[in-house]
């Protein structure tokens, strides 16, 4: 049983270690648990768990492996109380089974435990005494059983199943694909480090250098400090069908604020296509003007834009689409365009499946961006993208939009 | 079985019997005890009144953004020699008196048990729990300069606290015992308040955790009022000897104390109109 809880909250997901279990049966044979299933519980919880995320995990896994026979709360409540009015059969368990933990080594331990959880099951689908086993006082410990029947007294501890029962950590579960410290980490490889600006970190091998020339006088030499150098503009699409992956778009986001370590991060959203304006916030209030951005960010600056460049191929191909100048301005793909030939290095990410990159708005977007999906991999290839030199084919054709000119209908191999 | 040495709080500092649980695996083991929960849930104080229970030794070590895994092992301080070198006073050709050991270099050069705290391991650097794997674990390190080597004859109790700004990477927290301090229960919460204020009115009591776990059920709240902001919160309400019946309708007195986020103030004062229109 001891094995089987082992896999059961593997397979729930929590990444216990043989590492991990030996600490377990470590803590165990110390008796940290003081011999009760609640013990064990809250020793198993702490060694287990990493996270809180995984706590609810944990509670799952346990209640379906220490769970038996539910038996109907009367005959319970009847059993409980002939047993606990007869504590000398438990005074006789229990001194036993310490001395005999006290002599063990690891393996012999874990067939002990085994052994006596087995026991326990067992006892407990006959009646009730699982609860007090093992505990100082049958009266001190947890008054409670699996069908939530509390028995009165001095109790107060609730027992380990019904604690696990109860699921209270269901709120702080994560189960998304992408962490935050993992995008973080991915992106900060985009870094280049530079050292510029106010000088005031001791360069220890200059000031040694100037002081020996100096013929040993002290000469402080003072350097600035190491940071990175890379500006991000990211620009995030917005509602509609991008709905579905605002969590994700989220935790980017997040991600590129806090771990991401830039030297400037500059973030705006959009609606479906890049027009005229971009916003400063998701609610579409604060207009930033798209030329703004064009002329006041030297094309130094990445542009990671985020979307699923999934729309009405009208919005992209008419300049009708750019309904708040009130018509007459340049279509989507032009201010894209122009947005890729100010910024030569450019992304655009993708959270949906690369299985259906080939709907027509997208394809179109895709000559002009290199487009990556919004997964670990996805990033890791981006940022790869990102540190390379522009593509020439690639920049001839972007500069070609964002003049305007029409061009020939593309060939499928020039995705 | 209790065993001898397991940690039950202190007059002063109430633990739930999970975390009392959790700090006696981490003594026992020797692991790092790492210690995540809302703000204000005693993270930092567990330290302070474990090493109070226990009678031993605290060392602390606050974490900042610009702080460096080997500033806790010990600083080497590079311009104090040069000047040295420069104006004389003192000889400089002995390294050793220029190398300050760090609040954990010193935990692990001390003879007897003590407490190390590291508070908000997750301001740092997104490396900075890396840095410090192996020294945690085998409790030991080199000071290169010197050649000198220290290594922990006790192993400490090492309290790492989070409030989960970055996540931690998964190797350094495979080696901690973990432990998450739930927000307490009315119960917990009425004993903790005791012991601050022991001589509390019991109306006032109820009266006053009725209306806060009330607040903190409100919608949207950014930053929803804590433990620490309770008993101040009712610090205030007696010194200004507020009657338990006005914490009942709207309009709460000293809402400041509990709320410190402008727009939360906003939220609920709105709400507490609109309850107060609509009855």
């Amino acid at each position: 049983m001891f094995l089987d809880f082992f896999y059961a909250l593997r397979s729930r997901g929590v990444g216990v270690t043989t590492h991990n279990w030996l600490a377990l049966a470590e803590a165990l044979r110390a008796g940290l648990h003081a011999q009760g299933l609640d013990g064990f519980y809250r020793v198993a919880r702490c060694i287990a768990c990493a996270s809180e995320t995984q706590y609810d995990a944990f509670d799952q896994a346990f209640s379906q492996v220490f769970r038996g026979a539910s038996v109907d709360p009367e005959t319970i409540l009847a059993e409980l109380d002939a047993w606990l009015s007869d504590p000398k059969k438990l005074a006789h368990l229990d001194p036993a089974v310490r001395a005999a933990l006290a002599g063990l080594d690891l393996e012999q331990l874990r067939e002990q435990f085994f052994a006596r959880l087995a026991e326990q099951k067992e006892r407990h689908d006959g009646g009730n005494r699982w609860i007090g086993t093992g505990g100082t006082s049958p009266f001190g410990q947890g008054g409670s059983n699996p069908s939530g029947v509390r028995v009165g007294g001095a109790g107060g501890g609730r027992s380990a199943l019904a604690v696990a029962d109860a699921r209270r950590f269901r709120d702080y579960r994560n189960d998304l694909v992408l962490d935050t410290r993992q995008i973080a980490a991915a992106l900060r490889r985009l870094r280049k480090m530079a050292r510029k600006g106010e000088t005031f970190e001791l360069d220890l091998p200059e000031t040694v250098d100037a002081t020996a020339r100096n013929c040993g006088d002290l000469e402080i030499v003072e350097r600035p400090p190491r940071k990175n150098d890379v500006r991000v503009l990211l620009l995030m699409d917005v509602g509609g069908s991008m709905d579905p992956f605002a969590n994700l778009v989220g935790q980017l986001f997040s991600a590129a604020t806090q771990g991401g370590g830039f030297r400037e991060l500059r973030s705006y959203y959009f609606h479906n296509c890049v027009y005229g304006r971009v916003y400063e916030d998701a609610a579409f209030c604060r207009p930033v003007d798209t030329t703004k951005l064009l002329h006041e960010l030297d094309p130094s600056w990445r542009l990671v834009l985020v979307g699923d460049a999934y729309m009405h191929p009208g919005e992209l191909m008419m300049s009708s689409a750019d309904w708040w100048s009130g018509g007459g301005g340049p279509v989507g793909l032009t201010w894209l365009a122009r947005l890729a030939d100010r910024f030569t290095h450019a992304a655009w990410l993708n959270p949906e499946q690369p299985g259906i990159w080939d709907a027509p708005t997208i394809a179109e977007i895709r000559r002009v961006f290199a487009m990556f999906p919004l997964t670990l991999d996805g990033l890791d290839d981006m940022v790869e993208h990102l540190r390379r030199p522009p593509s020439p084919g690639r920049a001839v054709l972007v500069h070609q939009l964002a003049r305007g000119e029409e061009l020939p209908r593309p060939r499928r191999s020039d995705y | 079985m209790q065993s001898p040495q397991s940690f039950r709080g202190t007059a002063r500092y109430i633990v739930s019997e999970e975390l009392g649980t959790a700090v006696d695996v981490a003594t026992h083991l020797g692991r790092p005890l790492l210690v995540k929960g809302e703000p204000g849930t005693g993270k930092t104080l567990l330290a302070v009144n474990l090493a109070e229970a226990r009678g031993l030794p605290l060392e602390r070590w606050q974490i900042k953004s610009t702080t460096k895994a080997v500033e806790g092992l010990y600083t080497y301080d590079t311009v104090k020699r040069l000047h040295d070198s420069r104006f004389g006073g003192a000889e400089v050709s002995d390294i050793s008196r220029y190398i300050e050991l760090g609040p954990l270099g010193r935990a692990f050069e001390r003879r007897d048990r003590c407490v190390v705290l590291i508070d908000e391991i997750d301001k740092a650097d997104l490396e900075f729990p890396n840095d410090l794997l192996h020294e945690l674990d085998t409790m030991s390190f080199t000071i290169p300069e010197t050649g000198r080597s220290i290594c922990a004859s006790v192993r400490p109790v090492v309290v790492i606290t989070s409030n989960n700004e970055k996540e931690l990477p998964d190797a350094f927290l495979r080696r901690c015992v973990f432990h998450f301090i739930e927000f307490p229960d009315r119960e917990l919460m009425s004993r903790i308040v005791r012991v601050h204020h022991p001589d509390l009115d019991e109306q006032l009591l109820a009266g006053a955790l009725e209306a806060f776990y009330r607040l903190r059920a409100t919608d949207g709240l950014r930053k929803p009022p804590s433990t620490s902001e309770l008993v101040d919160w009712i610090s205030a309400l007696r010194f200004a000897d507020i009657a338990p019946a006005k914490l009942l309708g709207a309009g709460l007195p000293f809402l400041g104390t509990l709320l410190k986020k402008e727009a939360d103030v906003a939220t609920v004062t709105h709400r507490q109109r609109r309850g107060a229109s609509g009855r």
